[in-house]
């Protein structure tokens, strides 16, 4: 299974249409990438918080489209690494040949707070009503906690904030297109302690999206393609846990591993599901780059730049690209495939043969449920 | 005496906001029990897991057989956080905000509100916040006198402490003990009621040598001489406490015509319409009004409300109305913010229920539980054994009761 035709619509900090019209944006831009006609796609995965009251069902007539196979991934950051197992499954199994997999949000100047009071029933019963301040809260207890007990300091996270955004002036879609400095990162205002201004993910309205396909197909339409060589999932893993310092990934990354027949050593780069530092340290631990409560140490002995010694979310990640909404889910997926097909001038990863995105997603109550990853590898 | 700075009365009074008040149905449980100043946590009955938030069913094994069922409060901040933002229009005039995660010994993980003095050990209280909902707050595991001061804690409670109170019956015991026991707390000014002003009343002198305390005619039974006091005070009160009532024996038979029992209506019911309608509207537009805004509204009712007592039987059905309109006022009070705290008492030991046999409750006894009640967030009280019993065989099954008081 491959993916091909990474597709970002530029990203907006507020917009006056709706999720639709980004999805719809992202599906056409697919077709311009791919070449392929409306009809040819006959597989859909849609994720988006903002398209309700509609689904993916719903955006089939929204769009006049009439797939074979279609699938509603409302997983937020998993989403994803989830669409693109459902979709490659489907192509495998002969459900479809071609499967779009697509993600995009609205922003709307109030549509954030309207998300956040009514993102869960857990969040609405027993986290909102606390001060109402939706992840930020939720990830500023992580953070806490993980500085407490592994030592981390804010000039850890510091430092990976300022080393995406290095990566993110060489990224044409990325909505911060300032430099920034440690020092600003420290000095920046407190949104909710541990947590700074630049700890937190800026909301924002944009699309993501990827076809997946069989390689044989690929070849015929003479597309860039990146190979699919392992991936997982796993929810609401250590649910036991009094506290999130891990997730799914602990549990199912030998399996990643074994499928992609390589390590983590192995990989050129990593594209983690970046909303807030800690959990990418906690991604880079549970994946095996380093041991559990490492993550500081392994911080201060990498860089982190795309150019550096261990490139992480090359097109700078959601802290420096913006959130958009289930898109942010897709990010790291989309990069991975122009990091491995030739698509990302300027920042490409040298010799970038193999690469790891990871997802998380849905913080339902006191932490992220969903947890994915995908090894991907350059085609020739 | 220290008095709270108060707001600039020329700038704009600032509207009331509530917190988020939106719950699913069985969230719900935790304001039951809060509203009572429980902890009660979800709770399932055929493998014993204590689970939060609430849910439809037993996480561990599936059981919709679940009860909420009273919990100790112990347990370990695991984390904190001060929000210095918030999307929220209520939080965001009140930041910083201090939230706590919490390991409960008793199992879940719960976020909460959090007291400024907490250490790693806390004990976490079900408190309900403005908007009439329960929220768990982590509070410091030793009790202080000086807790209650915490700024956040202040927002879910109801601290007589540099408040302005208004006593609707000063003449009657409890209306005697509630008011010291008010000054005694630190309130501001007590206005106390009197119906009869060119009478004094045993205990007058005491309580009018207190130097919070401001006399004043009130007759819930005249309209306007409500309007009246409601005109000149009713801009200023905190804390209204309306304890009036009149109470005569009797039910149905034993009594010709209907002129005492419309006599208790037109002070236990009427009354307190007179009351809402004057004092209501006043009082709903400083529930955000700097420090010390208005904040609750007392009604002495009685565990009669919930069943008639017989042998008092037109006593209980003026109860019961006024409980009835107790629930609209409340209703109407919660927009602001202003908590409505309904008192059901079993028998006060005074006057009128002589002829009871023991236990009665003390007049002192009954003004502290009132004043417990404020202090901890707390909207039904039951204060005394003979409630405690009551609000029991009540909750177990109504017509038992019934058939038990009838006896």
């Amino acid at each position: 299974m491959v993916l091909a035709a990474p597709v970002t619509v530029p990203y907006v900090r507020y917009s006056i249409r709706a999720a639709h019209w980004w999805l719809a944006r992202a599906f056409s831009e697919l077709l311009k990438a791919s070449n392929l006609k409306k009809e040819e796609i006959d597989g859909l995965t849609v994720s988006s918080f903002t398209l309700a009251p509609d689904t993916a069902i719903g955006l089939t007539q929204h769009l006049g489209l009439s797939p074979r196979w279609l699938d509603h991934i409302p997983l937020g950051g998993a989403s994803g690494v989830v669409a693109l197992r459902r979709a490659a499954r489907a192509v495998q199994a002969g459900d479809a040949q071609v499967v779009a997999c697509i993600a995009g949000d609205t922003n709307h100047v109030d549509s954030f707070r309207l998300t956040l009071a009514n993102f869960s029933q857990f969040a609405r019963d027993a986290v909102y009503p606390y001060g109402a301040g939706g992840p930020n809260a939720s990830f500023a207890f992580l953070t806490a906690y993980y500085m407490q007990k592994h030592g981390a300091t804010r000039e850890d996270f510091g430092k990976l904030c300022v080393a995406q955004r290095a990566n993110a002036l060489r990224f044409d879609g990325a909505l911060f297109k300032k430099p920034l400095t440690l020092e600003e990162y420290l000095a920046a205002r407190p949104i909710a302690e541990p947590l700074h201004l630049f700890d937190c993910v800026m909301p924002c309205a944009g699309a993501e999206a990827f076809l997946v396909m069989s390689e044989e197909r690929a070849g015929r339409l003479k597309l860039p393609y990146v190979r699919l060589l392992g991936t997982i999932e796993r929810h609401n893993a250590f649910a036991s846990d009094p506290v999130q310092m891990r997730a799914g990934w602990a549990l199912e990354r030998d399996e990643l591993y074994q499928q992609a027949g390589a390590g983590p050593q192995d990989m050129d780069f990593v594209e983690t599901y970046d909303d807030y530092p800690v959990i990418s340290l906690m991604q880079l631990e549970d994946l095996g780059f380093c041991a559990k409560g490492e993550g500081p140490a392994f911080v201060r002995n990498h860089s982190f730049t795309w150019d550096g010694s261990f490139p992480l979310n090359t097109s700078g990640g959601q802290l420096s690209v913006g959130q958009a909404g289930a898109a942010g889910g897709f990010l790291g997926l989309v990069e991975a495939i122009r990091q491995l097909s030739g698509q990302a001038a300027g920042r490409a990863v040298r010799n970038a043969k193999l690469g790891l995105v990871s997802g998380f997603g849905m913080i339902n109550y006191d932490r992220g449920l969903g947890s994915g990853a995908a090894i991907l590898q350059k085609s020739e | 005496m220290t008095f709270l700075k108060r707001k600039n009365p020329i700038l704009r009074t600032r509207l009331p906001t509530l917190p988020p008040a939106a719950r699913s149905r069985v969230a719900l449980g935790l304001t039951a029990a809060a509203a009572l100043g429980r902890f009660e946590l979800q709770q399932c009955r055929e493998c014993g897991m204590v689970q939060y938030p609430p849910r439809e069913a037993c996480q561990s094994c599936l059981s919709v057989n679940l009860i909420w069922k009273v919990q100790k409060p112990d347990g370990e901040l695991l984390a904190q956080t001060v929000l210095h933002h918030s999307n929220d229009l209520f939080f965001r005039e009140r930041l910083p905000w201090r939230l706590g995660l919490v390991k409960l010994d008793c199992g879940p993980t719960v976020v909460a509100h959090l007291h400024a003095a907490v250490e790693q050990r806390v004990r976490v209280r079900a408190m309900l916040d403005r908007a009439g909902q329960a929220v768990i707050a982590a509070l410091p595991s030793k009790e202080s006198s000086a807790m209650a001061d915490d700024r956040q804690l202040r927002e879910f409670t109801c601290d007589p402490k540099q408040r302005k109170v208004l006593v609707t019956d000063g003449k009657t015991g409890l209306g005697q003990a509630l008011v010291k026991a008010l000054a005694k707390a630190g309130a501001d000014i007590v206005w106390v009621g009197h119906t009869e002003p060119w009478k004094k009343f045993p205990g007058f002198d005491e309580l009018k040598n207190l130097p919070q305390v401001t006399l004043l005619p009130l007759d819930l039974t005249d309209s306007k001489n409500v309007r009246e006091a409601a005109a000149e005070i009713a801009g200023k009160v905190d804390i209204l406490v309306n304890n009036a009532e009149y109470h005569r024996s009797f039910g149905i038979g034993n009594r010709q015509g209907v002129e005492t029992a419309r006599a208790e209506m037109d002070v236990n019911y009427f009354g307190l319409l007179r009351l809402a309608q004057e004092f209501g509207p006043a009082m709903r537009s400083r529930g955000a009004d700097g420090k010390a805004s208005a904040v609750a509204w007392v009604n002495l009712l009685s565990i009669y409300a919930h069943a008639n007592f017989p042998p008092h039987g037109t006593f209980s059905a003026s109860k019961a109305a006024a409980h009835s309109l107790a629930q609209c006022l409340r209703a109407e009070m919660r927009p602001a913010g202003v908590r409505v705290v309904n008192v059901f008492p079993g028998p006060i030991d005074d006057e009128w229920n002589q002829l009871l046999p023991p236990p009665k409750l003390a007049p002192d006894t009954l003004a502290r539980g009132i004043l417990g009640a404020l202090r901890d967030g707390v909207e039904d009280v039951y204060p005394g054994d003979v409630a405690q019993e009551w609000l029991a065989r009540w909750r177990d099954n109504p017509k038992a009761l019934e058939r038990e008081l009838s006896a």
